[in-house]
């Protein structure tokens, strides 16, 4: 199929009608909504006391979920940065000029597993957050009463300074060089600058729930430990 | 009925209606393009498009949708602003007024808290839809970079709104978002490589205190409702431009 001059349609009213009407129906759902739910407003604002837990709002609260893992300025600030410099950069890295206009799966792989996996860790945290973190934090199953207060267990250690470069040093290396020996089209595809942004991105995002698990499995706080910030 | 038909052919035909009204409403290809040429709101759109553009079930309409929810919060917030004092002896206070005081007050405010969580909603999946279609690529790449400013500027202006109810919710929630801005490497009093102190950082700019008050209130208030709108209606104009003039909407090959 080569560039054929596609069917056109007259934008009105086709398209015109189809605009209003979900117009329409958009104003009845929000009409129904408001009527039949409040928007939440607790007691007034008292700095003196704190509401446990507080809660940012939903859709920051995957990057406060974040907070259980990471220091506030990788999860308040460098992660939330280093997604939008990515999701920018998105367009400029993605060499593969096919899929355009369509729903594909086979021909664009590795760009539609990456942005799903992003962006379902995204909802997940979400998720989690927001429906199973009760007060201080701790994790309680939807049908638990947050009446029996949970302290928070803190019995984590760090990984020793030579073990964490050591680690996080091979963790990038081996991202970086094994794919390209593996898939050698790919890296001609993406040139040395475009491939290394590539995959940095990559090794970023899958650094967190890396992170994660860490912390799940092994009670590891910090990967690196170093005078002026941790890991 | 004669005397009716004649009055309504003399307006149709008087210089006052022609002035106002460039063209009949018949059924014709001609009239069906001037309807979209010759009205600044339809003009958005060329006069003709493809077939496949139309598909509900390509574009699931969120693009149009976000916009819509923008309006919609547009409409609803500049209501709103009757109401509401941004100080903290009254805005709680009003929020109360609104409750059960205001005529559609509960409704007006209902609709624009929803409206906004809804605002969020639609933007995400509309970037899902556009990745999985493949609609950033050339020669879309800088559309798709406004519209990545254009989440963040939503989620600014959701994040803003937040705080003015003036409740514990909006406090507190607000407090935990700000306290992330104290460790910005360099600029927060408490990052890494902190430079400044808790007086002189970025926080401290955001709230104009050290604490949530009255300044910080007023200033997310001035965000919410001036700058973040603004930014968003100057990069939504050139989202909406660049559609067009990158080719309209994407279309297999």
């Amino acid at each position: 199929m080569e560039r054929e001059h596609p069917e056109k349609k007259y934008v009105f009213p086709d398209l015109v009608f189809m605009e209003f009407m979900t117009a329409v129906a958009l104003t009845v759902i929000l009409l129904a909504w408001a009527l039949l739910v409040n928007a939440p407003l607790l007691e007034m604002a008292n700095p003196g006391i704190s509401e446990n837990p507080s809660k940012a709002p939903w859709y920051f609260v995957g990057l406060q979920e974040l907070l259980v893992y990471f220091d506030p300025w990788m999860a308040g600030v460098m992660i939330p940065a280093v997604i939008i410099m990515c999701l920018m950069l998105i367009p400029y890295l993605d060499r593969n000029t096919q899929g355009v206009g369509r729903y594909t799966f086979s021909i664009r792989r590795f760009a539609v597993i990456n942005y799903l996996f992003g962006f379902s860790m995204w909802i997940a945290l979400i998720l989690i957050g927001y429906f199973l973190r009760g007060p201080n934090w701790q994790l309680y199953w939807p049908w638990e009463s947050w009446e029996t207060i949970r302290q928070a267990e803190e019995n984590t250690w760090n990984l020793p300074p030579l073990i964490g470069i050591s680690g996080l040093a091979i963790y990038f290396c081996a991202g970086m060089i094994i794919p390209k020996l593996v898939r050698i089209k790919f890296y001609e595809r993406h040139g040395f600058k475009r491939y290394v942004l590539v995959m940095l991105s990559i090794l970023l995002m899958y650094f967190v729930p890396i992170k994660i698990f860490l912390r799940l499995a092994f009670d590891i706080r910090y990967v690196l430990v170093t005078p002026w910030f941790n890991v | 009925m004669k005397p009716n038909k004649n009055i309504w052919q003399s307006i149709r035909y008087s210089r006052l209606y022609k002035s106002i009204f460039r063209h009949g409403y018949d059924d014709t290809a001609q009239n069906r393009i001037l309807q979209v040429r010759s009205n600044i709101f339809l003009h958005i759109h060329p006069p003709k498009i493809p077939q496949h553009a139309m598909k509900i079930r390509f574009t699931w309409c969120l693009g149009g949708i976000t916009f819509f929810m923008f309006l919609v919060e547009t409409i609803t917030g500049i209501l709103l602003m009757f109401y509401y004092r941004p100080v903290p002896e009254y805005a709680y206070m009003d929020m109360k007024y609104l409750e059960f005081d205001v005529p559609f007050g509960i409704i007006l405010r209902n609709i624009h808290r929803w409206a906004a969580h809804l605002m969020v909603v639609t933007i995400m999946l509309h970037m899902l839809r556009v990745f999985l279609t493949g609609s950033y690529k050339p020669p879309r790449e800088f559309n798709w970079v406004v519209g990545v400013c254009l989440l963040v500027i939503t989620l600014l202006l959701s994040f803003t709104g937040y705080l003015l109810p003036w409740d514990q919710l909006a406090y507190w929630a607000i407090t935990v978002g700000t306290n992330m801005i104290r460790s910005v490497p360099f600029m927060g009093h408490e990052g890494p490589f902190a430079l400044l102190n808790k007086y002189h950082d970025v926080r401290f700019a955001v709230l104009g205190g050290t604490e949530i008050g009255a300044n910080g209130l007023l200033r997310f208030y001035v965000l919410h409702i001036v700058l973040l709108p603004a930014a968003a209606i100057i990069f939504m104009a050139v989202h909406f431009w660049r559609i067009r003039k990158d080719g309209g909407i994407s279309r297999p090959l």
